[in-house]
């Protein structure tokens, strides 16, 4: 029999107290008259008599269908007689028969109510303090460990330090580079048009130094690194978790924090900062091409500018920032991977949220930042 | 329900040849499943038997050979044709395979809503149904699949593979992993299962209680080949190798006395067993 070629169900009522059933009783085939049956109605006469005899096919989702109408027909004070159904079909249909009767009253536990727009909010406010208060405790955990490595350095773990070095720092030169080479340009090519209409083309050294040094390349830097290494310790924390390897790991007497957390600190403390460097170089390198392009500054005379404009100071500024975001990326990273329970579904939620996170930060303490310089008159 | 003999071939499989790279998993396996019989198969670590149920199931192909399926022959098959294929068996998973973002019902009934124009309503109640029918409580239903234990897991994701009525069921390691009392429920599932809707049933076990109480028939997997084919008491009385280490062992002897003491009882007591609901 092939399926796709069964005819749906039909019921017909020939006669006030005659049901005539046809077709494939079947998950597939009843779909269409569900309405049909809630419609049906017992007859006045109080006797029913349901002929089976050209039921094709008949599955257990046909069969709870049938004896859910069966029961209810007879519940309304009808006496339903089903005859001519082939023995195999008769057999299923007393077998979920009993399946029917031992389910009523037996409800189905459903999900509570939807929740008010002020009940929502509250259970949000809860979660995100719940969360924050989370967040501080793995700090405290992840300085604690920190503190008991550096009591004993020989807790260090050199290889996974270094490895994250590379893999975090080394494998992200290129992007970084790019994508600050072009911030440069873009910088350079939009402070242009303004300059020349003032005759200030030079100054295009101090618009491009300036920013890039101070804003922009600590700024891309993190934003890339939190996309690229955040999500990823999130991701693989979080799947450890899953499978039970951080259980593993406690239980084999490794310290997860000592093993997961710090080297992956460790490694953007020292990474990010260097990164930012390169940034900084290339991010000026282009602001200089674009100079020679739109404004006709030489390379000489942009680099003469460039060192009387920028002070060593605006350089470390842009590079002061850069261990604070690194601490933040990898602690909301690793934080978000811990935080991990269940399923797939659970790691692809907490590393979405990691990189959220991490950016937002990042971007608030950018901001903090701006604000301690500028009273500190920097 | 299939109103078709016993003796008809459900699954063919014949010169089956599967590499990866170098090593060659099977060279030339013969197999015939008939219909409503539970057939089992077994074989030590990396024999291939996973790799024969995937090449059952359509998730990989063998290098040569062919393998029938419910009529149908799997190398010459189109996108529509493997869709109604599909569609008529249930694959119980190892591990479960369920998905971790619905609830245990929503499971269940992911192949009904997929595949059927049924209300929700009934849907959820014909996926209850399927969870009692696995032994499970109906609290379980609306949790998720990480809340269950083991063999919850396993029992949740039979009453899926059951959903659309298949004619045909695989089960991957349907015993392992739990505890005695719940592998004993499995042998009168499995059991109830074909002898209530005439189910096919293959399976992938080394659960040797399972073995000699449930399955009709079981093929010895080794060195590539079909080593042995027949019933558990018939494979105890060959002589290759292959078979022997399954039964030599002592928990391979005790099963083996045990199922001798029952099968003992049994021709004394009942005829029968009464078509009760499974647990």
């Amino acid at each position: 029999m092939n399926p796709l070629l069964a005819a749906p169900a039909a019921i017909a009522q020939p006669t006030p107290h005659e049901l005539a059933l046809s077709g494939s009783w079947t998950a597939r085939g009843i779909g269409a008259i569900e309405p049909q049956l809630a419609a049906l109605s017992a007859p006045a006469k109080p006797e029913l008599v349901v002929d089976g005899a050209r039921i094709e096919a008949l599955d257990t989702a046909g069969a709870w269908v049938l004896q859910k109408l069966l029961r209810r027909l007879r519940d309304e004070g009808t006496a339903v007689q089903v005859r001519d159904l082939r023995p195999g079909f008769a057999t299923l249909l007393e077998i979920v028969g009993r399946e029917v009767a031992g389910r009523t009253g037996a409800p189905i536990p459903v999900s509570g109510a939807p929740s008010s727009m002020l009940e929502g909010l509250g259970q949000g406010a809860e979660a995100a303090f719940k969360q924050a208060v989370a967040l501080l405790s793995f700090i405290g955990e992840s300085a604690i460990a920190f503190a008991g490595c550096i009591a004993h350095p020989s807790r260090f773990r050199w290889r996974p330090i270094l490895y994250n070095i590379r893999s975090a720092g080394f494998d992200a030169l290129p992007i970084v580079g790019l994508l600050s080479f072009l911030l440069g340009i873009v910088v350079a090519y939009q402070g242009a048009d303004q300059l020349r209409r003032y005759g200030a083309n030079i100054f295009v050294a101090d618009l491009v130094g300036l920013s890039m040094l101070r804003e922009f390349a600590p700024l891309i830097v993190a934003l890339i690194v939190a996309g690229r290494s955040g999500s990823a310790y999130a991701a693989q924390i979080g799947t450890m978790s899953v499978t039970e390897e951080i259980d593993a790991m406690r239980t084999l007497g490794i310290a997860p924090l000592d093993l997961l957390v710090l080297p992956k600190i460790l490694a953007l403390l020292v990474a990010l900062p260097l990164l930012t460097v390169f940034a900084d170089v290339l991010g000026v390198f282009g602001g200089m091409i674009m100079a020679h392009a739109q404004l006709d500054v030489g390379y000489g005379e942009f680099l003469d500018r460039f060192v009387k404009a920028v002070s060593p100071t605006a350089f470390l500024i842009g590079i002061c920032k850069a261990p604070v975001f690194a601490a933040i990326i990898a602690v909301v990273g690793c934080f978000q991977g811990f935080r991990t329970r269940g399923g797939a579904d659970s790691v692809g939620r907490h590393t979405t949220l990691s990189v959220v996170q991490a950016t937002f930060l990042v971007i608030v303490a950018d901001a903090l930042f701006s604000i301690a310089f500028s009273a500190l008159g920097l | 329900m299939q109103s078709t003999t016993r003796d008809e071939s459900v699954i063919e499989i014949s010169q089956v040849s599967t590499r990866f790279g170098d090593h060659v998993v099977h060279s030339g396996i013969d197999l015939e499943v008939r219909r409503a019989e539970i057939f089992a198969l077994i074989g030590g670590s990396g024999s291939g038997k996973s790799t024969l149920l995937r090449e059952m199931i359509l998730l990989q192909r063998p290098d040569s050979g062919s393998i029938r399926v419910l009529g149908a022959d799997l190398q010459a098959l189109g996108d529509d044709e493997a869709v109604a294929l599909r569609r008529r068996w249930g694959v119980m998973f190892q591990h479960g395979g369920l998905f971790g973002a619905l609830t245990v019902t929503e499971n269940v009934g992911l192949p009904l809503r997929e595949h059927t124009g049924l209300a929700d309503g009934l849907i959820d109640e014909i996926a209850a149904w399927k969870l009692s029918m696995t032994g499970l409580e109906p609290e379980v239903g609306a949790q998720y699949p990480s809340e269950l234990s083991g063999g919850m897991m396993k029992r949740a994701s039979l009453a899926r593979a059951l959903a659309l009525d298949p004619e045909l069921l695989f089960l991957d390691e349907p015993t392992a992993g739990l505890d005695p009392d719940s592998a004993g429920g499995v042998d009168q599932l499995v059991r109830g299962l074909r002898d209530l809707f005439g189910l096919t049933i293959v399976m992938i076990t080394h659960d040797l209680d399972l073995l000699w109480q449930v399955a009709d028939r079981v093929a010895v997997l080794g060195e590539g080949r079909v080593q042995g084919i027949g019933s558990m008491s018939e494979l105890s009385r060959m002589d290759n190798p292959a078979i022997r280490k399954f039964f030599g062992g002592p928990r391979g002897r005790a099963a083996q006395e045990q199922e001798q003491q029952q099968a003992g009882a049994r021709s004394s007591g009942e005829p029968g067993r009464p078509p009760s609901k499974p647990k």
